[in-house]
């Protein structure tokens, strides 16, 4: 695993408050605007060569933070630099070139893969699009990527519903290492697969990343899995980033009270730990990110909760070296 | 404990274009009296259409070949609709996955939920609509009078999912069938959900079967566990004997493939290489052998049966395995890619 989460070493990926509204129509016929805040005010850099988890329950902004990061969706307001170039605002042409070294792997490998084109064909775009390769060398890069991702390169004549969930899986990270990419937002790449197709996309990404030095955005719900895969961890909230830390303290010494709920709410695959394991649930649901309750937004649901924290919003620092936190009671 | 269910040698297959889909494919388990049953395997393993076979709700295509289903005796698969009525729902509560699509969304909460009150209970609509309100309430949704003129729309997620357990105990029923009621909620709401069941399992002494694929959730919730594989049970056993001593390579290659909250975090996680089987055409032996790390030749001849494991602690605990795994060493661990 990479070692480089050193606190010197420059960020390849930095988001300076970012923040992406969207503007909705609500109400049975669609009559009342409303603003949904998917992403209030988010900072957070992803270091050279190291894995950032980013959790949270659904609806909490993870994937709209890797997607406005990406520019795929136009951030409302704030800045994201990639290799100290900052990226927002930059017009489509002097994207593209970026774009390269910047790819995505979804969720679902079903509905991101053409059915209308071979495997082949999907993975050698990029290719050509980004004139990387031509003529014959394409075919070989092809073959190559497909090797690399644990397919049999004869199978690049194939089509999307020939493969399972798995190999398509691997198709999409062959796709995405088409590019020679060095950054990769992994928005939950692993939640559609069964446990044990799931090992094999990890150990598969984990490997690559050590081959290409490759750094991860790694969006993920299954704390278990992000505490497998990341250098550091961030916890998101209805919107907003509530902790984040080097792993082993976010797991063993984890701050934020939601944080803390969210790790009591995880079973462990262990019987007599399970029956033992104090189980304080967290209570309500997550309200809705169109009226989200002012000052903290976990306020409502927190056991913690006192005077500053339904009308102030918690400072976002640094508690001690590396692990920072937003909380009025830390 | 006497038992409640008793399913014996169960086989249900699909029709399809080609031949048949093999589903299930001889299983046979008991259920005691307030016992929870986990049943545990990956998509298509045949879990969902075990359960769905033993209250006969299946698609046209399928057909039960061959088993007996007996609830307190009675054979379920030879009972006729009426009798039928009376069990689903009466005798036999279930929960499904998505509770979006498991409530109609054109009718309001109060009318779905007093339904099967006044068919199994024969209550007046009035009554049926008190007995809904303290239900909603029980299951930790406040103000139930009120929520019960609302439509499923309006409910988040986890309350759609605490609707669908008031209804479904709603009648007080022997058993509660839940399948992967939890997998399409938040780890926070699955966690209230789980803690909801076992409540009100420990108040009204049910008996649970839940099906899932996540082997964390049974830890905390089975007093025993099933493994399916390609529509084969391949172990049995009590929850604590399943995870400190399993005996089936798969159920090994599952455990190993679960990434853990503690511990050290710098190993490889341990992988089942490929993935299973075509259930159109199985092979006449063991199922699991091409991706098994300590398959022998045995394994490509003749199919195991599920028997009781040597030196069990635990007399209930069975394997369908050809190879004592304890006293074989594997070089890999079926590491591979699927191609």
């Amino acid at each position: 695993m990479s070692q480089s989460v050193n606190g010197n070493s420059e960020p390849l990926v930095r988001v300076e408050n970012l923040t992406k509204h969207f503007s909705v129509r609500i109400g049975a016929y669609g009559e009342t605007k409303a603003t949904v805040h998917a992403l209030d005010d988010v900072s957070f850099d992803v270091q050279r060569g190291e894995t950032l988890g980013l959790v949270g329950e659904s609806g909490c902004g993870k994937s709209t933070a890797g997607l406005t990061l990406l520019q795929l969706h136009r951030p409302t307001s704030g800045k994201v630099f990639f290799d100290e170039t900052e990226v927002t605002g930059l017009p489509d042409k002097e994207m593209r070139p970026l774009r390269r070294r910047m790819q995505i792997i979804f969720q679902d490998p079903y509905s991101t893969l053409s059915p209308r084109m071979t495997i082949g064909n999907a993975i050698g775009e990029p290719l050509w699009l980004h004139e990387l390769a031509s003529g014959q060398e394409v075919q070989e890069r092809i073959a190559e990527l497909l090797d690399d991702v644990g397919l049999n390169p004869a199978f690049a004549f194939r089509y999307p519903h020939e493969f399972s969930g798995g190999q398509r899986q691997r198709v999409c990270i062959a796709r995405a290492l088409a590019c020679e990419p060095e950054f990769i937002v992994c928005d939950e790449p692993i939640s559609a697969l069964d446990v044990s197709i799931q090992a094999q996309i990890i150990n598969l990404l984990q490997d690559l990343q050590e081959e290409y030095h490759l750094t991860y955005l790694f969006i993920a719900h299954d704390l278990a899995v992000v505490r497998h895969i990341s250098d550091r961890v961030a916890v998101m909230y209805l919107g907003r980033v509530v902790e984040m830390a080097p792993k082993e303290k976010l797991f063993d010494n984890p701050l934020h009270p939601y944080t803390n709920a969210l790790l009591l709410s995880v079973p462990v695959p262990n019987p007599r730990q399970e029956r033992q394991r104090q189980h304080t649930v967290i209570q309500g649901n997550v309200p809705s990110a169109i009226s989200p309750p002012s000052g903290c937004r976990f306020h409502p649901r927190c056991p913690l909760a006192f005077e500053p924290c339904d009308h102030e919003v918690p400072e976002w620092r640094e508690v001690e070296s590396g692990h920072w936190v937003a909380c009025h009671a830390v | 404990m006497s038992v409640l269910l008793d399913v014996q040698e169960l086989q249900t297959r699909f029709q399809v274009r080609k031949g048949y889909v093999y589903a299930v494919n001889g299983v046979s388990f008991k259920l005691e009296e307030g016992e929870t049953l986990a049943v545990v395997g990956e998509s298509g393993c045949g879990k969902s259409v075990t359960m769905l076979s033993l209250v006969r709700l299946l698609p046209p295509a399928a057909s039960i070949e061959n088993g007996k289903v007996l609830l307190r005796g009675d054979d379920l698969l030879q009972i006729d609709q009426r009798q039928l009525r009376d069990v689903r729902g009466g005798q036999i509560g279930m929960i499904f996955q998505d509770p979006m699509t498991s409530l109609n969304p054109f009718i309001n909460i109060g009318t779905q939920m007093s339904e099967p009150l006044i068919y199994h209970r024969g209550m007046s609509k009035k009554e049926a609509l008190a007995r809904s309100a303290e239900l909603l309430e029980m299951v930790g949704i406040p103000d139930g009078e009120a929520r019960l003129r609302e439509y499923p729309h309006q409910f988040s997620g986890g309350m759609r999912q605490r609707v669908m357990i008031a209804m479904s105990m709603s009648c007080e029923p022997a058993v509660l069938i839940a399948d992967e009621p939890t997998t399409a909620l938040d780890v926070t709401i699955q966690a209230q959900i789980v803690e909801l069941v076992k409540e009100l399992r420990d108040r009204s002494g049910v008996a649970v079967i839940w099906i899932t694929h996540d082997l964390s959730v049974v830890a905390g919730i089975a007093d025993r566990v099933i493994v399916m594989y390609a529509g084969y049970i391949v172990e049995e056993a009590p929850v604590d004997a399943l995870f400190e001593d399993p005996r089936h390579p798969y159920t090994v290659g599952l455990m190993g493939a679960l990434p853990s909250l503690e511990g050290e975090t710098g190993t490889r996680l341990t992988t089942i290489g490929g993935s299973p089987p075509d259930l159109e055409d199985l092979p006449d032996f063991c199922p699991f052998h091409t991706r098994c790390p300590y398959s022998i030749d045995r394994c490509r001849t003749e199919n195991p049966m599920l028997e009781p494991v040597a030196d069990a602690s635990d007399r209930g605990h069975r394997a369908a395995c050809w190879v004592d795994i304890r006293e074989v060493e594997v070089q890999s661990n079926g590491a591979g890619a699927s191609s």
